[in-house]
């Protein structure tokens, strides 16, 4: 896959990887998302803050079509996906690599078939080719030969997180999306998942989305951090825009955090 | 200023109000599963005829609902017949019929017991199976990682499981009648003293090939209702380890239903 294949024009090269145009989205009486509005440049790294049911993993799901809004734009790489039917979103999809916060492996296959499951529904590459693929990821998340032949059960949770990682960047997406990629783990591991981030996106070129309540994480990782509050994005910008913040909801959230930390 | 009367509390529902409200919920409830098994049915049949084929998934499936099954389903069939014919041998015997208990084991078994049998084994043995499995793979989103990496999900786990259990449900149902027919057999012949020649003489001049067809139809019916009712349950599971526990009690119960509706509603359309 060509996926990283430089832009071929300025208007492309200009343009936003994610734009979301005022999306709103409503379940039953529950107004979740009421007004969205985000722009996320090409290879760049943007953190989505919020606390519990601020609406962040309902916006990340959104930006990969498993839910329609209710009105509104995601556009995804100069492309509207909210008119498209299921068939048209395998296409723009195939554009993605999501690591799950319970990473989502499969539990019936081994850390190898679960990396190498996305290269053999989208490609034809020989064994050899496809064991060659897929060990450069392992190798990028640090994961040694021995690993290949465990079952998600046998693993850590901070090696399935690096496990996900290595399946979601496997076919070389343009994007990747992170749901909560910190949260159960130890300082430690943390810190390890954030520089798993960093070498994905220096080293992939990937631009990532990253949904996350963990402040420190998101310094660590972000180039733009938005923060969500009840349905709408109320701070955005670099994170030094966010810790000089004014805005009350942001301020609370940081001074609990850091009142704690 | 005016004089406020203190507001009614709200009365607590009537017991019959109560007995309504949840015969309306249950029926909503049937109706709505009814409706989701339907449109799941159409989306396996729209996406079964899409590439990829999967054929690797889909003789798994084969292997899982079909061979998986046979010694349960034969053992099953095996003493089906043998109590049967027991049975039947003690009432012809009153009017000196016995010649009949052949027969009459035969049209049971080929007509409505191999069918309504196998299906619930079926139900019991790999219903529950896929059912939990799927459940399993959606409370942990390993469904919506599926659709992520731009797999679709009905494609690549429902389709097998679907079109397992349309097509190995009336060879098992084949299976169940021949085992059965093989116990009545030997129970007649060895324990009752029917001669061999009366027996099976008997059953071929009673047993049509259309009554094979119909225990075939039925298989075939039973076998696409279960399977699309625990797929479409456990599709939809939610709620964690409870929640599939929940979805299958109601996925082993409805299917069990379908079967006898079905049955019932099948031979009525061939009759």
């Amino acid at each position: 896959m060509a996926a990283n294949a430089p832009p071929r024009d300025a208007d492309a090269a200009s343009r936003p990887m994610i734009e979301i145009v005022d999306l709103q989205k409503t379940f039953g009486e529950n107004k979740v998302l009421t007004g969205i509005n985000l722009k996320v440049p090409v290879g760049s790294t943007c953190v989505i803050l919020g606390g519990s049911g601020s609406g962040k993993t309902v916006l990340m799901k959104h930006m990969i079509g498993l839910l329609k809004p209710d009105s509104g734009k995601v556009v995804i790489d100069g492309e509207d996906i909210v008119p498209l039917s299921v068939e048209h979103l395998q296409r723009v999809r195939a554009k993605f690599g999501m690591v799950f916060q319970a990473a989502a492996l499969f539990d019936s296959m081994t850390v190898f078939e679960n990396v190498a499951f996305p290269l053999r529904q989208h490609t034809k590459l020989s064994e050899d080719e496809l064991y060659a693929k897929v060990r450069a990821k392992l190798d990028l998340m640090g994961l040694k030969r021995e690993v290949e032949s465990k079952f998600p059960s046998d693993l850590s949770g901070g090696m399935r997180k690096r496990v996900g990682l290595a399946r979601a960047v496997v076919l070389d997406p343009k994007i990747v999306l992170y749901d909560e990629p910190t949260t159960g783990l130890d300082p430690i591991t943390t810190d390890y998942v954030d520089e798993m981030i960093l070498a994905a996106q220096k080293g992939l070129g990937v631009t990532s989305v990253v949904i996350s309540h963990d402040i420190s994480s998101a310094f660590n990782v972000a180039d733009q951090i938005a923060f969500l509050s009840k349905g709408v994005i109320v701070e955005n910008g670099p994170p030094e825009q966010l810790r000089e913040s004014q805005q009350p909801a942001v301020k609370v959230f940081l001074e609990t955090w850091f009142g704690k930390n | 200023m005016t004089t406020q009367t203190p507001s009614k509390p709200a009365s607590e529902p009537g017991m019959f109000t109560q007995a309504v409200a949840g015969f309306g919920k249950g029926l909503i409830d049937v109706v709505s599963t009814i409706g989701g098994v339907v449109t799941l049915g159409l989306d396996v049949a729209r996406w079964s005829v899409r590439r990829p084929y999967r054929l690797q998934n889909l003789f798994a499936q084969l292997d899982f609902v079909g061979v998986g099954s046979i010694f349960i389903v034969g053992l099953t069939g095996l003493f089906t017949g043998m109590v049967f014919a027991l049975q039947t041998s003690e009432a012809f015997r009153l009017f000196d019929a016995e010649s009949l208990v052949g027969p009459t084991v035969a049209l049971t078994l080929t007509r409505e017991l191999a069918a309504v049998f196998s299906a619930l084994m079926v139900t019991m043995r790999a219903g529950s199976a896929m059912c939990t499995e799927l459940g399993t793979m959606r409370v942990t989103e390993q469904v919506d990682a599926l659709e992520t990496m731009a797999v679709n999900p009905v494609q690549y786990l429902l389709v097998p499981r679907v079109l397992a259990g349309l097509f190995m449900v009336p060879m098992l149902t084949i299976l169940f009648s021949t085992a059965g027919m093989s116990g009545a057999y030997f129970v007649a012949v060895s324990g009752l003293g029917i001669s061999p020649g009366t027996f099976l003489t008997r059953t071929q001049q009673w047993l049509e090939p259309v009554d094979i067809y119909e225990g075939v139809i039925k298989g075939a019916v039973f076998g696409l209702s279960v399977a699309l009712i625990c797929c479409y349950k456990g599709f939809n599971a939610s709620g964690g380890a409870k929640g599939v526990g929940q979805a299958t009690t109601e996925a082993m119960v409805a299917s069990a239903l379908s079967i006898f509706i079905l049955d019932f509603l099948v031979g009525l359309v061939m009759h």
